[in-house]
């Protein structure tokens, strides 16, 4: 299929696309790397009246390494994380993540912010970024706003970000020497969407724990209490995993119920073994 | 001979535009002034269609059923007994009859105009309760697909025979359920046809992804009631076929009929959504076998049922019998079964036509009878390799009648599964399977032994009565001025490589190099006739045509090369690219020179058809050559997330004299890896209203390198008595075994588990479903 008539501008920098975006009547896409939205756009099932594409705007490809964190502007490719271009201030964490995103040519266009903001529950980086305590950094004409990942999902496809706002990219706290993650996706081959997502962060350093589970129906789902338990260095089982999911969410039917409880003890068995 | 003729190893001459992007598809094809089609389609799998509204301002650009003056419907007919016919409009009317079905052609300037112009057409549906499920729709008292019907029975196929007191006194039956889902082909380019008329030659000249150019032109002469003189269709390359592209399908007549009403060119590319959804798909069958045995796994007696779901409409020509006519007749296998009782049903659903693919029927047919063997040896308490083997057609029994009345014609069926058995090193696997693996997968060995019926002719066909019964297959052979060679065939390679492999078997005759060889195939304008490339067929049929043409072309070379040496002509012979004669040799270039610019040197007598010839070829006797094979695998089965993997995958087949063992090497790859879709990956679902769930390739699943085994592969050679050079046909057979083997292996997998997976593709869900079946009813 071949995409509807739509138009198209090309934004200078952010505070162009931002008044692209506000001066739109009517429904208005950013337009990144595209990976996901050129599909959907070819499948007419999106139909936006007017695309915006930030491809060209430098400032958004920056990253920039801190004391204790990681920027990562929202146009930075996966590619360049997984060959390495950006400091690897997650003791790997990150660079793996992106190595096993969709196939090569999906990662040398698609973006780290098209993803997070996409929100696909299926992604890599909405999970990911969420394990890892990451912040979007978020601007409007009225200023920029950060938001931790926690505050930034709500739903499937869906976040904070309103129709004028534009992501500029995501903080992602530095791991300490100590810090051990466990990350483990299920699907049906390599590169395809995935069934199930576990990922997990401890850094004791920081008396920092996090257990998420991804490719759900919803946003990736936070589990404090598995994060407890793996904080105390406690293996975690699939029946206990299982468990865990039970009391969060009483909507998967059995086989998503067992692959989603898989997914996080393997996940939680790579962390505890790093 | 030529070290580059038969047997030989040589590269593909296809290659080179293929790996460079030098090759022509329709699709790259543009024509000045040319239209797009996109189509309207049915977003209701059943229903009354009470209106199609048009938008005002482009209503000479929308053409619905009733526009299409002079189309007849494409109708598939078939002389077997119960046979009804399941017309195809090439637009609905009536009633719509499955998601997909194509109810207005849209034209515009570009193919995204012409989908936005659809996208403003109305359609009003009433609809009706959809029929979805074959088996359960065989009974009275459902909602009927075709409202002339009396059920939705569009075939019942009987194979009657006393069983009665084997079945009472065999001492073991096992009985099982087996089901192939339904899928679709996905050749790499879809469906593609872009048609224009030409005033200097008076005819419809159409570009079309066909494996079947003569067959397409006959059908679209038919349809649109033209003559086929004004008809000529040019397959160009074609990427894959599989089936899929030796049908006439409705978006194709309707291309023609808009580029000869608007006399422009009109072009329709399928894409990948319409592939999916609306294209003809192919595998869904039913089985129900119980089979007989003595207590060491002696089969005693056969009986299955077997349920075809043919969906809406009975493709055109091939028809929606024959897939159950090949199963029920098919479904004994390379086994030795004394008695067989079979019925078939062919079933009309509210789903797109069923047509046959790949292996045709017998990639179900291996699933049903392969875990039937495996449950012989269960219930005797020995290893299915031992139980199989003995059930094999032995060598010394070669030619062998089999039950359904095919006749095997060579071969050592169960050498090819010893080999395939020390390949896999089957008493290691057993071994290994005793210890714990340490990373906690359970470990399966699966067996899979098939015969493929190849280049079935005449009697076959003429049998079923259908409108395609193919007879003596004609090659041109033609020596060029320059002493090379042109090849005509009407068959069609899309993939088979035969543009080499043609060549191969005229530089076997000749002795002429390949490389100086042009295989011209797939244009009813410059080909003789043929029905084209489907069947495993065409090596066999135009490679033996070829031959019997390049021996006649040699006879004429060896009078004019004997008379140049001024020799008898008893005492010369064609011998690498020249006439040798006692004492001096003469090139075909200097024999073509003297034909074609100096016949003043030619021998008096001369005969006057020159260097050129046609002649006809036809196997004697013309049932078929029987290729078979042996496949064995090793999967790991993850019990907590239901995933398997192929660990390890062997082949030996056997398809006589090999023409070029690479290329039969690349057939049983892809066929098997193809298998292995079907077996673990490909599935087109619908949910109960009829809608199809799997439209694009985020849900739609297909094998790619990741799932691809490092296949190993092992020859055997048992030349056909029939054939020339005892060639037999190996397109297809490759993926016949998989789904039935890795079924076997997943299920050896599961044993300590007392789980079972009788069901296509073998998914994660369903492998953890199994589970949970079986220790619910452990608990």
């Amino acid at each position: 299929m071949k995409p509807a008539k739509f138009d198209y501008e090309r934004a200078t920098d952010v505070a162009h696309a931002i008044g692209l975006l506000k001066g739109s009547g009517g429904f208005t896409k950013i337009l990144a790397g595209g990976q996901s939205l050129g599909p959907m756009m070819n499948l007419r099932l999106a139909q936006p009246d007017l695309l915006v594409d930030i491809g060209r705007i430098e400032a958004l490809k920056r990253i920039e390494k801190t004391h204790d964190s990681l920027f990562i502007g929202a146009l930075v490719r996966h590619a360049m994380i997984e060959d390495g271009k950006a400091p690897d201030t997650t003791r790997g964490y990150l660079r793996s993540i992106a190595g096993n995103i969709a196939y090569r040519a999906v990662r040398n266009r698609g973006t780290v912010g098209g993803s997070v903001v996409h929100a696909d529950p299926s992604g890599d980086w909405p999970t990911a970024m969420l394990a890892a305590g990451a912040s979007a950094r978020i601007t409007s004409a009225n200023g920029a706003r950060s938001v931790g990942l926690d505050a930034f999902f709500t739903g499937a496809y869906s976040t904070v970000v309103g129709e004028d706002e534009v992501l500029e990219g995501l903080s992602v706290p530095a791991f300490s020497d100590h810090a051990r993650w466990g990350y483990y996706k299920i699907c049906r081959k390599p590169g395809e969407f995935a069934d199930s997502i576990g990922a997990v962060v401890i850094d004791p350093a920081r008396s920092y724990a996090r257990v998420v589970l991804g490719a759900t129906d919803g946003a990736p789902i936070l589990l404090p209490a598995l994060a407890s338990r793996v904080a105390a260095g406690q293996a975690v089982s699939i029946a206990d995993a299982g468990a865990a999911i039970d009391a969060v969410h009483s909507g998967f039917d059995p086989f998503d119920r067992q692959i989603h409880a898989t997914a996080l003890s393997r996940a939680i068995t790579k962390a505890l073994a790093a | 001979m030529s070290d580059k003729g038969i047997g030989a190893r040589i590269l593909r001459k296809e290659d080179h535009r293929h790996l460079h992007g030098r090759a022509n598809f329709t699709a790259d094809i543009a024509m000045p002034n040319m239209l797009n089609l996109a189509f309207v389609r049915s977003g209701i799998a059943h229903g009354r269609l009470v209106r199609v509204t048009k938008p005002a301002d482009a209503a000479d650009r929308v053409f619905a059923f009733d526009d299409l003056v002079g189309v007849k419907t494409l109708r598939a007919v078939s002389k077997l007994p119960t046979y009804k016919l399941a017309d195809y409009p090439c637009l609905a009317t009536g009633k719509v009859k499955f998601v997909g079905e194509p109810i207005a052609a849209c034209l515009a300037d570009s193919r995204a105009e012409a989908e936005d112009l659809a996208a403003r057409v109305a359609v009003e549906i009433d609809p009706l309760p959809p029929v979805m499920d074959m088996v359960a729709s065989r009974a009275p008292g459902t909602a009927i697909v075709h409202e002339d019907w009396s059920d939705n029975i569009a075939l019942t196929i009987q194979i009657p025979s006393d069983i009665d007191e084997v079945v009472r006194t065999a001492p073991v039956k096992v009985s099982g359920e087996y089901k192939m889902s339904r899928h679709a082909m996905v050749p790499m380019e879809g469906r593609a046809v872009l048609a224009y008329w030409d005033d200097r030659q008076d005819q419809l000249v159409v570009y079309s992804a066909t494996q079947v150019p003569h067959l397409n032109r006959a059908g679209i002469s038919d349809i649109l009631d033209i003559e086929q003189r004004q008809v000529r269709v040019i397959a160009p390359d074609v990427g894959g076929g599989f089936g899929l592209k030796a049908l006439v399908f409705p978006e194709e007549i309707v291309a023609c009929w808009l580029a000869l009403r608007t006399r422009r060119p009109v072009r329709w590319i399928e894409d990948r959504v319409e592939h999916l959804i609306a294209d003809a798909n192919c595998r869904e069958h039913h089985y129900r076998i119980s089979a007989y045995a003595d207590r060491t796994g002696k089969i005693l007696a056969l009986e299955g049922e077997v349920t075809v779901d043919a969906g809406a409409y009975s493709v055109y020509p091939f028809t929606n019998g024959l897939e159950a006519a090949m199963a029920i007749g098919n479904l004994p296998g390379p086994y030795h079964v004394p008695a067989y009782r079979g019925k078939a049903y062919t079933v009309t659903t509210n789903k797109p036509p069923l047509a046959p693919y790949r292996g045709v029927a017998r990639p179900g047919v291996a699933f049903a009878i392969e875990q039937t063997i495996d449950a012989i040896a269960r219930a005797v308490g020995r290893d299915p390799f031992d139980v199989r083997l003995e059930n094999l057609v032995p060598a010394a029994a070669m030619p062998y009648t089999s039950v359904a009345k095919k006749t095997f014609d060579s071969g050592d069926y169960p050498e090819a599964l010893r080999r395939v058995a020390r390949m896999l090193d089957l008493p290691g696997l057993r071994e290994r399977q005793k210890r714990r693996e340490p990373d906690g997968r359970l470990i399966g060995v699966g067996f899979g032994c098939y015969t493929e019926q190849t280049a079935h002719g005449t009697s076959v066909f003429a049998s079923w009565g259908i409108q395609l019964v193919p007879g003596f297959e004609q090659a041109t052979v033609r020596l060029t001025p320059d002493g090379g060679l042109e090849v005509r065939v009407g068959v069609q390679s899309h993939g088979q490589g035969m543009e080499t492999t043609i060549a191969q078997v005229a530089s076997t005759t000749l002795g002429i190099d390949p490389a100086r060889v042009n295989v011209v195939h797939g244009d009813t304008g410059l080909t003789p006739f043929s029905t084209g490339t489907y069947a495993s067929r065409s090596i066999v049929m135009a490679g033996g045509a070829t031959s019997r043409a390049c021996k006649v072309l040699a006879t004429r070379l060896v009078r004019i090369g004997a008379h140049l040496m001024q020799c008898e002509a008893k005492d010369v012979q064609v011998k690498d690219g020249k006439v040798v004669g006692p004492r001096a040799s003469v090139e075909f270039s200097e024999i073509g020179r003297v034909w074609y610019m100096r016949p003043d040197e030619l021998p008096p007598d001369v005969d006057m058809g020159g260097l050129e010839c046609t002649v006809g070829y036809r196997p004697d006797p013309d049932y078929g050559t029987f290729a078979y094979a042996s496949h064995g695998a090793v999967v790991a089965v993850d019990p907590d997330t239901g995933v398997v993997e192929v660990l390890d995958y062997v082949i030996c087949e056997d398809c006589g004299t090999m023409v070029n063992p690479m290329v039969v090497e690349g057939q049983a790859f892809g066929g098997a890896v193809q298998g292995i879709g079907t077996a673990l990956y490909e599935e087109s679902p619908y949910d109960d209203q009829g809608q199809p769930l799997h439209s694009t390739f985020a849900d739609y699943t297909l094998p790619g390198a990741t799932e691809a085994p490092m296949i190993r592969i092992d020859h055997m050679i048992s030349p056909s008595p029939h054939t020339e050079y005892g060639i037999k046909g190996t397109g297809e057979g490759g993926n016949i075994p998989t789904s039935g083997l890795l079924a076997n292996a997943v299920n050896d997998a599961l044993r300590s588990l007392g789980a079972e997976v009788h069901e296509t593709p073998i998914t994660p869900r369903r492998v953890l479903e199994a589970i949970a079946r079986a220790r619910k009813a452990a608990a």
